[in-house]
């Protein structure tokens, strides 16, 4: 609309004030952690947590570091497992399905549930060969079928205007931040419902970070996203819910806005306005 | 005074910059308390000099709405605020606008006062004298919730605007009354009406700021409900 027509036209409030109506439809749940407990050895670090995370939104936890946020992440596709000590009870349903039951399939999982790191881990191999890395495992060699996928995926992950000249060149001559991206690009290759993105922008330069977080944007059209950061400012800038943990619980979970505007418990308010408790 | 909502951050000079623009805030609250009373004296003594001095003073009110605006941007652009600590830089931005208006109020009664001295057509004295006290307590009330950071006194306040109305209609009544008895008076009782008016506009500020204090300590936006629903609203603190 232009500003002539906005001037000149009676104006439909119900569009103008959306904003608030869209937070109290509630969004169709994609993960929805019951009940979770989990020990390291003898130590339990989460304490019954229990929420829910919506479908194609995205979902920041925040707290002080050992709080459990990047723990509570990892159990979303059992990384967890790869850890000896570790010992979990309570469920995790994913579309309605515990994904600790004993008949699920890890690796399925794991190719449902993408994730991404703190530091980008690129293969040793050329751009093109690590986004089509998972399609290789899963036995595609179709050079038609992996050109297109590879093509999609550095579309989708903001590189392909970049590196598209550049797709035989080593991934380890790319800078952190599109390394980062380059990992992001392998993760949706092969087209994973969730990612899980841990910390995925705090060794980056303030600019690949930005890139990132409108990165994530894009993402959550087609994604359920779930990202653990440190910075707070992210997780305002880039999530529709925020969750606040402490010491392996669950404090609160709440609409970004309100969280950060006018949280419920003191715990958070003192936390996210940088107070001691 | 209770300053527990605005330190106790990790952050000395965080807690300093807050204090420091809560101080500035009640000091130009004083200013303009100070700037009605000088005004209906002005007013009401016919005392030109209280009435020059409450205009002078107006550039320092002024002034220091600037310098607290300044420091609110400061804090929000480079802090980030959260929660509490941003609803309050939200606030005090509005409530310094409120508090400047009626500064501009008080100039305008001492406007006025220079305008009618010694003239006849004034209205009795006490009842302009009743309404002043009235928004004096209202203003005071407001700037003292803010700075004890408590809604306690807020119903009572705003209770009190339909009280500051009653009167301004009462005394616009008699204006209207005396303007139709006699056309000659009608300029002169329109600066009378001027002077009622910039009161009662005072107690409308009060309750505005009170508006403010709400969101600031509750969270939540009160503007345009009625009495009883603010009252409710009030009553069931976080």
């Amino acid at each position: 609309m232009s500003a002539q027509e906005i001037r000149t036209h009676s104006i439909d409030m119900s569009s103008v004030l959306r904003g608030k109506e869209e937070s109290q439809h509630p969004n169709e749940t994609c993960i929805k952690v019951e009940n979770l407990n989990l020990f390291y050895g003898d130590k339990q670090a989460l304490h019954g947590v229990n929420m829910e995370m919506p479908k194609k939104k995205v979902t920041a936890y925040i707290g002080p570091s050992g709080c459990g946020k990047s723990t509570l992440l990892r159990c979303i596709n059992r990384m967890n497992d790869l850890v000896d000590s570790a010992r979990i009870d309570g469920k995790i349903l994913l579309d309605g399905e515990n994904i600790y039951d004993k008949s699920v399939n890890v690796a399925a999982l794991r190719r449902r549930v993408g994730m991404v790191f703190q530091k980008p881990n690129p293969f040793p191999k050329s751009i093109f060969e690590n986004v089509a890395y998972g399609l290789r495992i899963q036995g595609v060699n179709d050079k038609r079928v992996l050109e297109e996928t590879v093509e999609n995926a550095l579309r989708g992950a903001a590189l392909w205007d970049e590196m598209k000249d550049r797709l035989n060149d080593n991934a380890l001559g790319m800078s952190g931040g599109q390394q980062q991206r380059l990992v992001i690009a392998r993760a949706i290759a092969i087209e994973p419902e969730v990612l899980l993105l841990d910390e995925p922008a705090s060794a980056l330069d303030p600019i690949s970070t930005l890139k990132i977080e409108e990165l994530i944007n894009e993402l959550k059209e087609k994604y359920t996203i779930v990202i653990v950061t440190h910075n707070m400012q992210q997780a305002a800038r880039v999530s529709d819910y925020t969750a606040f943990m402490y010491m392996g619980e669950l404090i609160e979970i709440g609409t970004t806005s309100e969280l950060f505007t006018n949280p419920v418990k003191k715990q958070t308010e003192d936390y996210i306005t940088g107070r001691y408790g | 005074m209770d300053n527990s909502k605005i330190g106790h951050h990790i952050s000395e000079r965080f807690n300093q910059e807050l204090e420091d623009i809560r101080n500035k805030v009640l000091m130009m609250g004083g200013l303009v308390e100070r700037q009605i009373e000088l005004a209906v004296e002005a007013y009401t003594t016919g005392n030109m000099e209280l009435a020059e001095q409450v205009i002078k003073q107006d550039d320092d009110v002024d002034a220091l709405e600037v310098a607290i605006d300044q420091e609110c941007t400061q804090i929000l652009a480079l802090r980030q605020p959260t929660a509490f600590d941003l609803r309050l830089l939200i606030a005090v931005i509005k409530i310094i606008h409120e508090i400047e208006r009626v500064g501009d109020k008080a100039e305008r009664i001492a406007e006025m006062a220079i305008q009618l001295s010694g003239n006849e057509s004034k209205i009795p004295h006490h009842e302009l004298e009743h309404m002043a006290d009235l928004v004096k307590k209202m203003l005071h009330d407001a700037l003292d919730a803010f700075a004890r950071m408590t809604l306690q006194n807020v119903p009572a306040i705003t209770l009190m605007d339909e009280k500051v109305d009653r009167e301004y209609d009462n005394i616009l009544r008699q204006l209207i009354t005396r303007m139709m008895e006699d056309p000659r008076n009608i300029t002169r009782t329109l600066d009378v009406l001027w002077t009622v008016r910039a009161l009662e506009r005072i107690g409308d500020h009060a309750c505005y700021i009170c508006e403010h204090l709400v969101y600031m300590i509750n969270g939540e936006d009160v503007r345009h409900l009625s009495q009883e629903e603010l009252e409710k609203r009030v009553k069931v603190p976080r």
